[in-house]
């Protein structure tokens, strides 16, 4: 029997789950033209590796694998890429995000699969076998796994398996557990070889009797020798979050800033066990996954989905009823709107939640703040929420970050039980962001003195070395020479020359310097025109950027002004300069 | 279809401010029903004046500071504090002292100082305070309990239509003892005066434990609702027992019993509804702790040793006063961040 923990805090929301949860899961048809955004994760884009026009297999790599966060991109089906673009993301800024297209060719045809022999295998291999699958954490962050599983300091004892799936309405989770047990336990089983941990406990939030029993009936089935243990924990939302979990099952608590394998726990989502397994046994990489659609549709149901399906095509499975007003995607307490349902389904898409005035009211209107503390007392991370909001609303950042904001997990769990209705976790988030802006700021405008002071430095010291130079020429000129007038002179008004002018002239051999001054002034002369020349060369290279996605009707236009403009130079320059001023035609 | 910028959480709990007071208001009904069986409707009355008074006052500063009525006037808030006012106050007291009380209460401690959650000292203390220094007469007299008189005479009293009458005026059980034992000096001692059956019952004031015992009752219901957390009210009861304790254990002739105090005066209610306050009080758990036990010892020491018949709500304006200060000192561990793990 596992000893189980309590965190403090929490919250008991409806949870809605049968709406959907007796829905068994069926495959979404496949659609006309799958848009895959190169966003593979937070901080990263992959690059593409295929053109416009290519004919891509299901499961090719279309995009690579860059720096340590970086996993493969690949197509969820064959197809031709008709575009890479930028295009809609399901992200709160809404903004336009690199992407991939692929025209379906209706074929769905598999390109050469490679799977890994898991026994066999180092967990080196297995590490790059995931990245190169785009393997990343399908409970809702999106983080790479094969990170994950990169050793850490201190050895992994206990691997954790997310089942809780605490969101109120999602169950695609439950679904996959009760469907598809014995693959997320042979995940699992990869997932604890190549992190060597001592035990395997996955936890399941109680409310889901059944995904318990099938997960304990393939566990009983598969574990062999290894110390497995499905566990169920107590329904408390935010138990699946990944911190609340480590601590329910282990009793450790991971502050902001740590990760699990710091105190020697990981955790992965059972989404993510299973996407593993398919990976390995079947060398099938990442390019599809279970997404609930419930809410306020006919038909709630849990699709497996090819990612890069337009969210539009997906609700309209369910059949979203006429007063619908929003689309969530994820659950209603972390979940976002959707500003566009252009945005495609993405790695981390769980749930889409369409939602009505009647399903999600709108707030209250806000009051002030009683300082009652049920925000204190439901916050999972203990922390004061009201006293956030009292310094995110004043403008005190640094007081805010001294009472911890960071920790806020933005589970909603204060929002949720304010008697006042004051949307805290926006407040918080507005915090974090403008803490988050002035630091980048500080950081920019530090970057930019230090440019600055090393270019002055850089300027002041080449003026000094070139005065020498031209110092010591002149000397050895005067030495030589039997009529030294002049040269001191030209010598002195050297270090006047501009900075980008100098270093033009150091390409000149020393030897053109000793020469005779005219010869030494004419090649300087060639070098600083030549450098004004790349100079003009690359300003052109970088400024005519916007008129490159132009009109033919416009570039016609374009193409005539420029030529009455080179006319117009031509007959200037054919005129007798002295003419120029008075002969301007005076404009009406 | 139009899409909403909005943020999440979507789904949103029951909670309101408006339920919050409405149980506050609940939780005053044991008490309010005793004094209505002890001393008759009269309660009611003074009642409805302070909550008239301080609904006016509330709508006219709300007005003028441009907030809205409905909102604002429909919370609660203001009914709250009315009839903690009219609690607080002799139940005979004229009109115009409890309308003046709640006014004070509304307009002067809680709008002046930006209205709902903005007010750093507990309003209706606020308003006890500056009565009681204003009007130390009228605010000491205290009917002894059953009243004899009827409904009609108390109305007659209450409305200043009736010439001052002695007999519906006293100390109250604690003024009474603390006076008696002073000009006593010394050779009277705490038992013989409250075996006197006429203004003491079986643990405090006669008639008035029973009304204090209502504020517990209504305490607990409101503990059990959430309302309010354990450690204010308990650590208030705990102050002042032990500082009533230790004297009684030293000089059981000229201190009364903790349980004596805990049942006289304000105690209770002040343990349960006035230090709990969550505006003017403190936050965090362990500052609560700090302040219910400080203003138990406080209480205490004004009751027993200063010239006022209670200190209750002295006791507790001097710890608002230290509120933002204790919180300060006394936030608790974050998640993952306890230094012994």
């Amino acid at each position: 029997m596992i000893q189980l923990f309590k965190f403090r805090g929490g919250i008991k929301p409806a949870s809605n789950k049968d709406v959907s949860s007796s829905a068994a899961i069926a495959k979404a048809p496949l659609p006309a033209r799958l848009y895959l955004p190169l966003r593979v994760s937070a901080r990263t884009l992959a690059q593409p590796l295929v053109a416009v026009g290519e004919h891509v297999l299901k499961g090719q790599a279309i995009a690579s694998a860059e720096g340590v966060l970086g996993t493969t991109l690949h197509a969820p089906t064959s197809g031709v890429v008709s575009a890479i673009d930028a295009g809609d993301y399901p992200h709160p800024s809404a903004l336009p995000v690199p992407r991939i297209v692929i025209d379906s060719d209706g074929d769905d045809r598999w390109c050469a699969r490679k799977p890994l022999d898991a026994a066999s295998a180092s967990p080196d291999e297995l590490r790059r076998h995931l990245r190169e699958a785009g393997i990343v954490g399908l409970g809702g962050a999106g983080f790479p796994s094969h990170v994950k599983l990169s050793p850490g300091q201190a050895a992994i004892a206990t691997l954790i398996i997310n089942g809780a799936e605490c969101e109120p309405w999602i169950t695609c989770d439950d679904r996959l557990m009760q469907e598809r047990a014995a693959e997320i336990i042979a995940g699992a089983l990869i997932l604890h070889r190549a992190i060597g941990a001592r035990r395997v406990l996955i936890g399941i939030e109680d409310n889901k009797p059944q995904a318990i029993a099938a997960m304990q009936k393939a566990a009983r089935q598969a574990a062999g020798g290894t110390d497995l243990s499905v566990v169920a924990v107590p329904t408390l939302y935010p138990a699946g979050g990944e911190k609340q979990l480590i601590r329910v099952l282990t009793g450790i608590e991971i502050p902001f800033g740590k990760l699990g394998f710091d105190f020697g726990v990981q955790c992965f989502n059972v989404g993510t066990a299973y996407a593993v397994q398919r990976a390995v046994v079947h060398g099938e990489p990442l390019i599809s996954r279970i997404v609930t659609l419930t809410g306020n549709v006919e038909q709630a149901g849990n699709w497996e989905v090819l990612l890069g399906t337009p969210i539009a095509e997906f609700v309209a499975l369910g059949r979203p009823r006429p007063d619908t007003d929003r689309y969530l995607m994820g659950g209603p307490m972390m979940g976002i709107d959707l500003a566009s349902l252009a945005a495609p389904l993405v790695k981390t898409s769980n749930c889409t939640l369409v939602g009505s005035p009647r399903l999600f009211p709108p707030r209250p209107p806000e009051m002030p703040c009683i300082r009652c503390g049920s925000c204190a007392r439901a916050c999972p991370h203990e922390l004061q929420p009201f006293e956030l909001y009292w310094f995110a609303r004043a403008g005190n950042l640094d007081k805010a970050k001294e009472y911890h904001l960071f920790d806020c997990i933005e589970c909603g769990c204060c929002s949720y039980v304010c008697p006042s209705h004051i949307p805290l976790v926006q407040y918080f988030r507005f915090a974090k962001g403008e803490i988050s802006a002035r630091e980048r700021e500080k950081k920019a405008a530090a970057a930019a003195k230090e440019r600055f002071e090393f270019r002055n430095e850089r300027a002041e010291r080449e003026k000094a070395e070139k005065a020498e130079r031209l110092a010591r020429a002149a000397a050895a000129k005067a030495a030589e020479s039997a009529a030294p007038r002049g040269e001191a002179a030209a010598g002195a008004a050297a270090p006047a020359v501009p900075p980008a002018a100098s270093a033009a002239a150091e390409s000149v051999p020393a030897t053109a310097a000793a020469a005779t001054p005219s010869a030494a002034d004419a090649a300087r002369k060639a070098a600083i025109a030549a450098a004004m020349e790349r100079a003009r060369v690359q300003r052109e290279a970088v400024q005519a950027r916007n008129t490159e996605a132009l009109s033919p009707e416009q570039q016609r236009e374009i193409a005539a002004i420029e030529a009455r403009r080179a006319s117009a130079a031509g007959a200037a320059a054919a005129a007798p300069p002295a003419e120029t001023p008075t002969s301007a035609p005076e404009l009406p | 279809m139009s899409l909403l910028p909005s943020t999440s959480p979507y789904q949103l709990g029951q909670a309101s401010v408006r339920g919050v007071m409405l149980q506050v208001l609940l939780a005053l009904l044991p008490a309010i029903a005793t004094y209505v069986w002890l001393l008759g409707p009269i309660i009611l009355v003074q009642i409805a004046v302070a909550s008239v008074s301080a609904l006016v006052g509330e709508a006219l500063l709300l007005k003028a500071r441009g907030k809205p009525l409905g909102l604002f006037l429909g919370d609660g808030s203001a009914l709250v504090t009315a009839w903690l006012v009219a609690l607080t106050f002799p139940p005979l007291a004229p009109w115009w002292l409890v309308a003046l009380g709640a006014l004070f209460a509304i307009v002067v401690a809680k709008q002046l100082y930006g209205g709902l959650g903005q007010n750093p000292f507990n309003p209706a203390m606020i308003a006890f305070a500056a009565c009681i220094v204003a009007f130390p007469a009228l605010m000491s007299t205290w009917p002894p309990l059953p009243l004899a008189y009827g409904f009609s005479e108390q109305l007659q009293a209450v409305f200043g239509l009736l010439p001052h009458v002695d007999a519906m005026n006293g100390a109250t059980p604690l003024d009474a003892l603390k006076t008696s034992l002073k000009l006593g000096e010394g050779s009277v001692t705490v038992s013989t005066l409250l075996a006197d059956p006429e203004v003491f019952g079986r643990i405090a004031g006669r008639g008035w434990e029973w009304i204090a015992a209502g504020y517990l009752v209504g305490g607990l219901f409101m503990l059990w609702r959430g309302i309010i957390r354990w450690q204010g009210p308990l650590a208030f009861i705990a102050g002042m027992s032990t500082i009533a304790g230790l004297c009684w254990a030293l000089h059981p002739d000229q201190f009364a019993d903790p349980l004596f105090h805990l049942f006289s005066g304000g105690a209770l209610m002040g343990a349960f509804f006035i230090v709990t306050d969550p505006v003017s009080g403190c936050t965090t758990p362990r500052g609560q702790l700090f302040f219910g036990f400080a203003a138990g010892i406080l209480a205490y020491l004004i009751r027993v040793f200063g010239g006022y018949p209670d200190g209750v709500a002295f006791a507790v304006l001097l710890l608002n006063l230290c509120a933002p200060l204790i919180d300060r000192y006394t936030q608790p561990a974050v998640f993952g961040w306890r230094k012994t793990r």
